[in-house]
């Protein structure tokens, strides 16, 4: 499979600091993501993995510390302000809107785009009803993607936890991200999800030519398919390169065997 | 066993509300065509209880807070059509009103919601009592605490419908027809709304999971904002239905507290449930109070009065006990 070249940096994170209250979830954390990477933010459980993710998408607001993207050193935001800008995610904890169709949540993702009144909308007229049409067009390639055409007009709510994940990727898809975040995805997969998983991932940042931050606690599938990996461990960085450099870090494979600090 | 209990007690509620719909005809206690009149008018006030309940129901759904003050915010808007009618149109006083509740809408979001973001429950309830009793007092200093009229200009006159189909025909307000016709519009152009939009999406998806709603990028105040207004305009429809029958006067704000049953019949989350929840409310209402008053009276000796306002928590009250989350809300399985 040829993969797209990477190219300049995309994001870059500078001494970020975040504590609640006496706990300090990140000390002073840097690393850089370039356009069209997948990385991988790793480390074992309260390593700060995903207070890093927050940050980024500006559920939390760190202490201390600097995020550009493409270049532009940018304040605290609330995390739709960081959706307008370009960054998509999924949870670890599905937070799908449950009572409704698979359609409608992917649909949902598109909410950004959507530019015609309220007014219009309510009445269901010309541009809005174009609109839809086009915005459902790109949706159903979602699906086709997902391969969950068959779960369209299904409450998500119903499926089975695998599905639902890849509803949770399609509504982050459908907003077309410049940078797309994954709080552990294949976590509490069996194998085989954990397989499909992998291949949507890898096909999304090759056909989209996403940008990817992914970040996972168990390491195995994440070194099969991350360009980069940064290494997390109590808040503290341990380790950043290739997936084969940080297999050969001794800090990291303390951190991973549990060696005491 | 114990779900089988639990079924049991809900199939005996159903049964119960069946009865006491089909028994009056069944036990000969009225005409078929008295019993029509009874049973429309029962389902024109429910109406209008569902439209209160409404309100209540699209501000729960989509931000958590339980809107103590949507009962304030139909007597405010009353108010403020009523004595704009004075010196307009009624229909520019409308108009006017509706943006008035978007301006309060507005403010609301503003100088409370916001800074009570992520705040318990309880605190939230007790800021929108404040609203509650600031809405009162403020509508009496801006727009006065008599007693004023809206003059819709429909006939009050009674109208005889189904004279071929009943003997004696059957006795319908028109004004409470129309009523009833508007609310049910309106319901049904909320519901459409709410299906059909990508803004309804989007108030469906926060209702459903804040967090989530804004990693996609939808602006929980700005909703909010929505939310607030939509729920005045359904306030302001209800005021002025209401007070065109009753006249505009302090005791319109209370009719939030009929709601409440409704809401706990319907579910809180549920606009369908809203929806039916009024109709039985209205219609058990009536039925109790025209039929099981006499009953009462005859073979127990009681005075037999007052049971519309009475009925309504009693019936609510049953429902708590065997369905909490309500007919249509969401059943809440926590896990351990």
């Amino acid at each position: 499979m040829t993969r797209r070249e990477v190219g300049d940096t995309l994001l870059s994170v500078d001494d970020v600091w975040l504590s609640f209250g006496g706990v300090k979830a990140l000390q002073g954390v840097s690393f850089d993501v370039r356009q069209h990477e997948i990385r991988a933010i790793i480390g074992p459980n309260g390593a700060g993995k995903s207070s890093m993710l927050n940050v980024i998408n500006g559920v939390y607001h760190p202490q201390q510390g600097r995020i550009a993207f493409r270049g532009k050193v940018r304040t605290a935001m609330d995390p739709h302000e960081a959706a307008e800008q370009g960054f998509g995610r999924t949870f670890q904890s599905l937070a799908l809107f449950k009572g409704m169709s698979v359609l409608d949540n992917i649909m949902s993702g598109r909410n950004l785009r959507m530019k015609t009144g309220l007014l219009l909308q309510a009445l269901h007229v010309g541009p809005a009803r174009r609109e839809e049409l086009r915005h459902r067009a790109f949706v159903e390639q979602i699906i086709d993607f997902l391969e969950i055409q068959a779960y369209r007009k299904t409450p998500v709510g119903r499926l089975p936890y695998g599905l639902q994940k890849r509803v949770d990727l399609g509504r982050a898809l459908a907003m077309e991200p410049a940078i797309l975040l994954l709080d552990e995805p294949m976590a509490g997969m069996n194998i085989e999800e954990k397989q499909d998983m992998s291949r949507f991932v890898l096909d999304v940042n090759d056909e989209f030519g996403t940008t990817i931050v992914l970040i996972e606690h168990d390491m195995g599938v994440v070194m099969d398919i991350s360009d980069r990996v940064v290494v997390l461990d109590y808040g503290k960085k341990i380790g950043d390169g290739t997936p084969d450099e940080v297999r050969e870090n001794q800090q990291v494979i303390d951190a991973y065997l549990g060696v005491a600090h | 066993m114990l779900a089988l209990q639990r079924n049991w007690a809900v199939v005996g509620l159903a049964l119960l509300l069946a009865m006491g719909l089909a028994g009056p005809l069944l036990l000969g206690l009225s005409a078929p065509g008295f019993y029509v009149e009874v049973l429309l008018g029962g389902l024109m006030s429910g109406v209008m209880y569902s439209l209160v309940a409404l309100g209540f129901v699209l501000i729960f759904k989509a931000s958590g807070v339980f809107n103590f003050a949507q009962g304030a915010m139909v007597l405010f808007a009353a108010l403020a059509v009523a004595r704009m009618a004075e010196v307009m149109p009624l229909a520019v006083a409308f108009v006017l009103a509706a943006g008035v509740m978007a301006i309060l809408a507005w403010l609301i979001e503003r100088l409370v919601l916001r800074h009570l973001v992520n705040q318990d429950a309880v605190v939230l309830l007790m800021a929108t009592l404040g609203i509650t009793y600031f809405l009162d007092g403020f509508g009496q200093t801006i727009w006065g605490s008599d007693i004023y009229k809206i003059e819709t200009g429909l006939p009050k006159t009674p109208l005889l419908i189904l004279e071929g189909l009943f003997d004696g025909g059957i006795l319908v307000n028109t004004e409470d027809f129309v009523a009833a016709a508007i609310a049910a519009l309106l319901v049904l152009a909320l519901a459409l709304f709410f299906q059909k939009t990508p803004t309804g999406r989007a108030l469906r998806a926060v209702a459903d999971d804040h967090q989530a709603a804004q990693s996609i990028g939808i602006p929980l105040n700005r909703i909010w904002v929505i939310v607030w207004a939509v729920a005045g305009f359904v306030a302001l429809v209800a005021g002025v239905i209401w007070g065109s029958k009753l006249g505009v006067q302090f005791s319109l704000s209370l009719i939030a507290l009929k709601a409440l049953p409704v809401v706990i019949l319907g579910g809180f989350t549920s606009v369908p449930g809203a929806i039916i929840g009024g109709l039985i409310i209205g219609v058990g209402e009536k039925f109790a109070e025209v039929f099981l008053g006499p009953v009462l009276v005859r073979w127990f000796d009681l005075a037999g009065g007052g049971i519309e306002n009475w009925f309504a928590y009693v019936l609510a009250l049953l429902f708590l006990l065997v369905r909490p989350e309500g007919l249509f809300g969401e059943r809440h399985i926590d896990r351990v």
